[in-house]
């Protein structure tokens, strides 16, 4: 079993380049277990790429990545990864049930197919994402928070303790933002980490306990309170001002406002 | 007067073409699903090369050693394409055009260099022919004395159709995953080159098994022709790969009847129907919509009369 209080994810040195081109230098931090964790940072900081990097899928010149204080071979199941839903043919001939079902397929030996138990399983991902209604439609008739939540309940499957998500609230529906939100409080309350790609700065505070600015390098990591502040935004942002004031302010306005509500 | 062997005949031809078509549709569906149809075309081509070199080294042409240096040059276009893609950074489609075309000419040169030792024309690489599948036997025990099994190509595509109908009836939920997304693959841990070297190996002895019958072209048009018109339709994997073998059965079928009826090229014929079945799916597809549509419309106007 995983050692919970293990450190869930700790990246050391990590540097990606691609075709000669950094895209990452030298970033480390560490992950604390049970909360939620945001990376944030510009267009183009290498968000995706190092959660990429992290996983295995892009190769990295420099540096690794250790979950729960081991290399990601061992702890394969224990890690499940959500990728953007841009990645895959969703007119492929499949329907629903069946992709949540994939989710198992670290269990399975390559000859076996998903039992009873694996269809339960899926059964109450699916549930816990409000999506049982679909779990006979095809995948090429729902919408993209639908798409979204069937990516979510697929890595739910996997019963895993750590949970890597690129981008999950890019261009869903309130349904769907409301559905990941009621999913990382379970997910927490079961001791679990989750680790997203996050770009909008003014949800940071409201849905995550833990931040990663980075920008090519890594400008600060740990709690949202500590490092959300205004000089290492301008680290991160530097050169997009207009647009970084206008969101520093948003951010003060709505960290005032959580004051005002706690009081 | 047509005798009783002439059914035989026949009847080799069509088991033959059956086989090769439903091998093709099934190595064909992953083929489409996984955005590799290029990759089926160059196979089937650079397998003319594994053929001759098997051959030349081998000195013989028993089922196995053109198995062998088929599923060789066919891993191997598969491979130079990817690195020479990886390594220049040119498109992945030229990669795939400039590897294979080149081992195709070899084979081809091979083939007119020792046209003496060689039991292969250009024109049969290029067009294959089926009607003569029945005269090429496998005998067991001596020449003359032994019992005739029946034609090569059969047994050869026999061998090979029960190879792939296997490795996806047992690989079928790993093949599914790989295919519908990699990076979830990887992410499970799964060795998603194995299974990418797997296909192609399968494909690699379908085309080869389909080279008697078929020829290097036409067998590009099994592979593709029957599992598009079935992506067309299918809501699962499963149903896609069985679609796909009705579509490639139709295809002999029809093809058989309308080279009888014209006297022309089997094969040919046989990658004719399968086009004109794809279009009569998409007709039916398009006029489904379309009724849907008025459908609507109507319902749409008597809500507002109403």
């Amino acid at each position: 079993m995983t050692d919970r209080s293990a450190i869930p994810l700790k990246v050391e040195q990590l540097s990606i380049r691609y075709h000669h081109k950094p895209v990452l230098t030298d970033v480390s931090f560490e992950v604390p277990a049970g909360k939620t964790v945001a990376i944030i940072g510009p267009n183009g900081a290498g968000k995706s790429s190092l959660l990429k990097g992290i996983m295995g899928l892009t190769p990295v010149i420099q540096g690794q990545a250790l979950f729960f204080g081991e290399p990601l071979d061992k702890k394969r199941l224990t890690t499940a990864y959500v990728p953007q839903r841009e990645e895959i043919d969703w007119d492929f001939p499949i329907d629903v049930m069946d992709v949540v079902l994939m989710g198992r397929h670290g269990q399975l030996k390559f000859w076996q197919r998903p039992n009873q138990n694996d269809r339960d399983i899926a059964e109450k991902a699916l549930w816990d994402l409000q999506m049982s209604d679909f779990s006979d439609r095809q995948i090429s008739q729902l919408s993209g928070g639908q798409q979204q939540r069937v990516f979510l309940a697929r890595a739910l499957a996997q019963q895993a303790s750590l949970y890597l998500m690129d981008e999950p609230f890019a261009g869903v529906d309130v349904a769907t933002e409301k559905a990941i939100i009621e999913l990382f409080k379970q997910l927490k309350a079961q001791g679990n980490t989750v680790v997203c790609v996050h770009h909008d700065l003014n949800t940071v505070h409201e849905y995550y306990d833990y931040a990663v600015l980075i920008n090519a390098r890594l400008i600060a990591a740990g709690p949202v309170d500590e490092v959300l502040t205004k000089d290492n935004l301008n680290k991160t942002y530097g050169g997009r001002l207009s647009l970084l004031n206008e969101m520093t302010e948003q951010l003060y306005r709505s960290q005032l406002n959580q004051a005002h509500d706690q009081d | 007067m047509p005798s009783i062997e002439n059914w035989i005949l026949d009847l080799w031809i069509i088991a033959t073409a059956s086989l090769v078509a439903a091998s093709c549709a099934m190595v064909g569906v992953f083929l489409i699903l996984r955005r590799q149809a290029l990759m089926g075309d160059a196979i089937s081509h650079s397998v003319l090369l594994g053929i001759v070199l098997a051959y030349l080294l081998a000195g013989t042409n028993t089922l196995w050693v053109m198995l062998t240096g088929a599923v060789i040059i066919g891993l191997l276009t598969a491979w130079l394409s990817e690195s020479l893609h990886k390594l220049s950074r040119l498109q992945s489609d030229a990669s795939i055009g400039i590897v294979f075309t080149l081992f195709f000419s070899i084979g081809v040169i091979l083939v007119s260099l020792y046209t003496g030792h060689i039991d292969l024309d250009q024109e049969c690489v290029l067009y294959g022919e089926i009607a003569f599948v029945p005269f090429d036997t496998v005998i067991w025990g001596d020449m003359e004395t032994g019992t005739d099994l029946g034609p090569r190509a059969f047994w050869l595509i026999l061998i090979v159709f029960t190879l792939v109908a296997l490795s996806i009836a047992i690989g079928f939920e790993r093949l599914k995953t790989v295919t519908f997304h990699p990076s979830l693959a990887v992410s499970l841990g799964i060795n998603i080159t194995f299974w990418h070297y797997f296909l192609m190996t399968l494909v690699s002895m379908t085309t080869v098994a389909s080279f008697d019958a078929v020829g290097a072209i036409l067998v590009v048009a099994l592979l593709i022709i029957p599992a598009s018109s079935a992506y067309l339709l299918a809501t699962s994997l499963k149903r896609m790969l069985w679609l796909a073998i009705a579509y490639s059965q139709g295809s002999v079928w029809i093809g058989y009847a309308l080279s009888y009826w014209l006297d022309s090229s089997i094969a040919a014929s046989i990658a004719v129907s399968a086009g004109a079945l794809l279009a009569l799916t998409l007709m039916v597809i398009q006029i489904r919509k379309w009724i849907q549509q008025q459908h609507y419309a109507k319902q749409l106007q008597s809500g507002e009369s109403a």
